[in-house]
């Protein structure tokens, strides 16, 4: 017998387990092994964890490799004992016992820690990572008296921490500091279906939170967020990543970036040293699932027995492993214009499927609420099969596959007669042919007259087109419904309708619940859905900043050239000496080329650079002048004339009534821009004739006008009602707005609002309804407590800082290299 | 959990400018890369793909870093021609192209451009 070679193994996780496992297979007796391992365990299955805090499946269950099976192989287990340093010359291993150990190879496997945010109160009694059994432990142990848990990172491992930490009896909140849950490996859509069946188990989630501090004397007590928000916990676990770890390997001196660099032998910079696992980065890559550790493990195990085996990197795939929820991800998801991507929603069902193909390939998958294809999918991918043949159907799955592309109404007429349509009103195929038949129908409106099919939610309208399509054939002509844009076939009115029937609350919610066809909506779609979400759900509803026009987003006007325009308000029009000089004086200071005198009473100031506006809009608070939202689908001015306080033919106070009427109305945004003005007598020198709304000021009091534009087209007002007091000028003109505010279409001014509902059925609802226009009223006042915040002074102090300065400058010399 | 895009290895001769951090550039976003001879604009898209590209429109030379970001796209601010991030091109029936430049994204979440590589075409 030949003397052994000596193989040293540093680390004793599930990726050097692998690799001995498959070596001992081949070769028992080609080494002498010595394990370094710094847990007093033995290797048992990490992945495995989160069914352990759950409770499903004990330590025991979770083993791979127990005592009996080192000492079966002969091989040398320090168990508790944590390699110090590598001896490169000598070839040798240092213990933390003090012991030495000569190896011949070296196998480094010191995979990776927790990352621990850097915030203060991270080293508090009761902080906890999520790695190993340790944690496990310490969570149980925290579960035992109930209490709350706050979990910090909705990635993979947090969720399930939280997952199991419930299951355990605990309260739980998850705060992730991106907008959507496991962002890496899921789309907007996805993460929304997550989220919120994260949230139907009972755990808190809140997005977009940034933890400032763990908060505690000796323990933890809470976490503060950076918005001030306080939440109490008993223990909180950061779940936020991993970092490979290389200390030991910079330390002897081998290559190290992010992880221990090996080449495709897994091996380092050392040729008779080799690594494996998380602690690893390979081709800039470093991983955290175990399909690459094992992987890398194959390859390793071949290497040691002086084999040819290489690893070129993997292509990874996700799944959750919480009990009930089903997600599947891999691959490449974002958009490109050479690749394509088909979409499958079901919204009943909670389904989310969406393919990314390129060049006739599969190249990204996530699937949610029904992966039993990802598997299938998956292959697919790695196998780089063409999928040319059976694109029709990919979507559908492996039992799909290679059958012939459904013709919609071919599969219509193929549905027996029992088969239900409309699942709201439970009305089945049957039941709507036979009364297309029976009665003649023809429309759609008709068909949902007689039998109530996609009368409510509205989302089989489609197949009850097709149904039909198949019973008139040619007699069948569609309404012509003009779809909100080319992401979606709803009109604006279905979609505003289902935003309040199906109460959604934000732009992934109503892609997924609608089916929207694109994944993240268009230029037309997304600022309509967020105007329809902040009309609809006032102080509940957070804006989202990237769906608004750059003016909106920026709070001034962009112009030809790139630069703003910057108009503060002025009340009814009225200005005074103290504001034309701070005016003037911000003119002066930052030089600024134009200065026009508005249509709308007031002062613009052109030729603005982006980067001067906070500076600008500072000086203007400082004189309290507020943003005049002259950019804004919103509330724009307030005209009036002089009224009574100067003028001989005035009945009214009708600068006075603007003014009021501009400080109620200031900030609410509307479907279109609103312009007002209130007249002081029928001679009308505020032109309220052609204003969205106008109040024109007689004896007997205020009469009040809507539907004018002076625009591109030319209309004059008509006269919705006359009233006696100021304090009805206000609640009516309120009422109207908040009436457009729910029912306009997105940039429908209020004269095409006026003209497709109606005056008569406007007046009915404003001035004949009485409790109607009162909750109209208080409506607008309430959701006015959520838009009545200066913009300006917001970014003043700070917000959207990132909006008003360059990312980077690139100097001459730089550039010209 | 921890997956990164492998860097791609590039020519010798190419030059890249780290500008900063993907965090710095909103999702749906743009921010702008000052150069003397004019700014770039550099996209985040929803799922975090970074491109950058001549800050001008082909129509009227608008500002596209201020556009709205969908997709793998932007809508330009001043009369809304949408332009494909990956290629420069105007999409739909406009016809006109934009100059792109390489960017690539360490694993740090650092973002480099590349001045020298790019066109007006990708191939």
């Amino acid at each position: 017998m030949t003397i052994r070679k000596k193989l040293v193994v540093i680390g004793n996780g599930m990726a050097p387990g692998r690799a001995l496992e498959r070596l001992l297979e081949k070769a028992p007796d080609a080494y002498e092994i010595t394990i370094f391992n710094a847990e007093p365990r033995v290797n048992y299955d990490r992945i495995m964890l989160s069914p352990v805090l759950s409770g499903e499946k004990s330590y025991e269950d979770i083993l791979i490799h127990d005592d009996a099976w080192y000492a079966e192989h002969g091989l040398t287990l320090k168990k508790g004992c944590k390699a110090t340093a590598i001896d490169r010359e000598k070839k040798q291993v240092t213990g933390a016992d003090g012991s030495v150990v000569d190896y011949d190879k070296l196998l480094i496997a010191t995979g990776s820690s927790p990352f621990i945010i850097p915030i203060p109160g991270k080293d508090l009694d009761g902080v906890l990572t999520y790695r190993d059994l340790d944690d496990v432990e310490a969570m149980l142990e925290a579960a035992k008296s109930g209490g709350s848990a706050v979990v910090i990172g909705g990635g993979l491992l947090g969720l399930e921490a939280a997952a199991g930490l419930k299951e355990r009896g605990m309260d739980v909140t998850v705060l992730h500091l991106m907008p959507t849950l496991m962002e890496r490996q899921l789309d907007t859509a996805a993460g929304y279906l997550l989220e919120r069946a994260i949230e139907a188990r009972g755990i808190k989630v809140r997005t977009a939170a940034n933890t400032h501090e763990i908060i505690g004397e000796d323990r933890v007590e809470g976490v503060r967020l950076d918005d001030g928000t306080e939440l109490p916990a008993d223990i909180v676990v950061m779940a936020v990543g991993i970092r490979p770890n290389g200390d030991l390997a910079r330390d002897a001196g081998l290559e190290v970036n992010r992880g221990i660099v090996v080449d495709d032998a897994m091996q380092t910079s050392d040729p008779d040293i080799l690594a494996v696992g998380e602690c690893v980065e390979h081709r800039g890559t470093a991983y955290g699932l175990v399909a690459p550790l094992y992987e890398m493990a194959a390859v390793v195990a071949d290497r040691l027995q002086d084999g040819s085996a290489t690893y070129t990197g993997s292509v990874t795939s996700t799944r959750l492993k919480v009990t009930g929820i089903d997600l599947f991800s891999a691959g490449d998801f974002a958009e490109g214009k050479d690749r394509e991507e088909i979409v499958l929603r079901d919204a009943t069902n909670g389904v989310y499927k969406r393919l990314v193909i390129q060049e006739d390939k599969l190249i990204g998958i996530v699937l949610y609420g029904d992966t039993k294809d990802g598997a299938w999918f998956f292959q697919l991918m790695r196998d780089g099969a063409s999928i040319e043949e059976m694109r029709e159907t990919l979507i559908f799955g492996q039992n799909y596959a290679g059958g012939s592309p459904l013709d919609p109404t071919a599969a219509v007429a193929a549905l027996p007669d029992d088969a239900e349509i409309c699942g709201c009103n439970g009305v089945c195929k049957s039941k709507i042919v036979g009364a297309i038949t029976e009665h003649g129908l023809t429309s759609l409106d008709e068909v949902r007259a007689r039998t109530k099919a996609s009368a409510s939610c509205g989302s089989c309208t489609g197949l009850v087109e097709q149904l039909m399509a198949f019973t008139l054939g040619d007699g069948f002509v569609p309404d012509a419904v003009q779809p909100m844009c080319g992401c979606t076939d709803l009109s604006h009115d279905d979609v505003r309708r289902l935003i309040v029937a199906k109460e959604l609350k934000s732009i992934p919610a109503v892609m997924q619940e609608l089916e929207w066809k694109t994944s993240c909506g268009c230029a037309k779609c997304r600022p309509a859905l967020n105007f329809y979400l902040v009309a609809d759900w006032p102080g509940e509803y957070e804006d989202d900043y990237q769906s608004r026009y750059i003016n909106e987003r920026v709070h001034a006007n962009i112009q030809k050239d790139g630069t703003y325009s910057v108009v503060p308000r002025m009340w009814g029009g009225m200005t005074s000496s103290q504001e034309l000089r701070a005016i003037a004086d911000v003119v002066d200071k930052f030089g600024i080329p134009s200065v026009k005198v508005t249509g709308g009473q007031r002062i613009d100031l052109l030729g603005v650079p982006k980067e001067n506006l906070p500076a600008v809009w500072a000086d203007l608070n400082a004189a309290g002048m507020v943003s005049g939202h002259a950019y804004a689908k919103g509330l724009r001015t307030v005209k009036t004339c002089v009224g009574t306080d100067w003028c001989r033919f005035g009945t009214q106070d009708s600068t006075g009534l603007g003014v009021k009427i501009e400080k109620m109305m200031w900030g609410s945004w509307t479907p279109h821009k609103v312009k007002m003005a209130v007249s002081g007598c029928p001679r009308n020198c505020a032109e309220a004739t052609c204003k969205d709304i106008g109040v024109i000021c007689v004896d007997s009091g205020y009469e009040l006008h809507v539907g004018g534009a002076a625009g591109m087209h030319i209309k004059g007002t008509e006269v919705m009602c006359s009233v006696e007091t100021e304090a009805e000028a206000l609640e009516y003109c309120a009422a109207v707005v908040q009436l457009y505010r729910e029912q306009g279409r997105y940039l429908e001014r209020i004269y095409k609002w006026m003209d497709r509902v109606g005056l008569d059925a406007i007046r009915e609802q404003v001035v004949e309804d009485e409790a109607k226009r009162t909750a109209l009223f208080e409506k607008f006042l309430y959701s006015q407590r959520f838009a009545q915040k200066d913009p300006w002074a917001e970014r003043v102090a700070g917000k959207d800082a990132h909006e008003f300065a360059p990312m980077n400058r690139i100097a001459m010399r730089e550039a010209a290299e | 959990m921890n997956e990164l895009s492998p860097t791609s290895t590039e020519p010798k001769a190419q030059h890249w400018f780290t500008i900063g951090r993907l965090s710095d550039i909103p999702r749906r976003g743009a921010r702008q890369v000052l150069l003397p001879r004019g700014p770039i604009a550099v996209f985040r898209t929803q799922t975090d793909e970074v491109y950058a590209i001549d800050d001008k429109c082909p129509h009227k030379g608008g500002p596209l870093s201020q556009g709205i970001v969908h997709d793998g796209a932007v809508t330009c601010p001043l009369h809304n021609w949408v332009i494909d991030l990956q290629t420069g091109d105007a999409m739909g029936a406009d016809q006109g192209c934009v100059r792109t430049y390489e960017v690539r994204k360490d694993a740090d979440g650092l973002v480099s451009v590349s001045l020298s590589g790019g066109s007006g075409k990708t191939e």
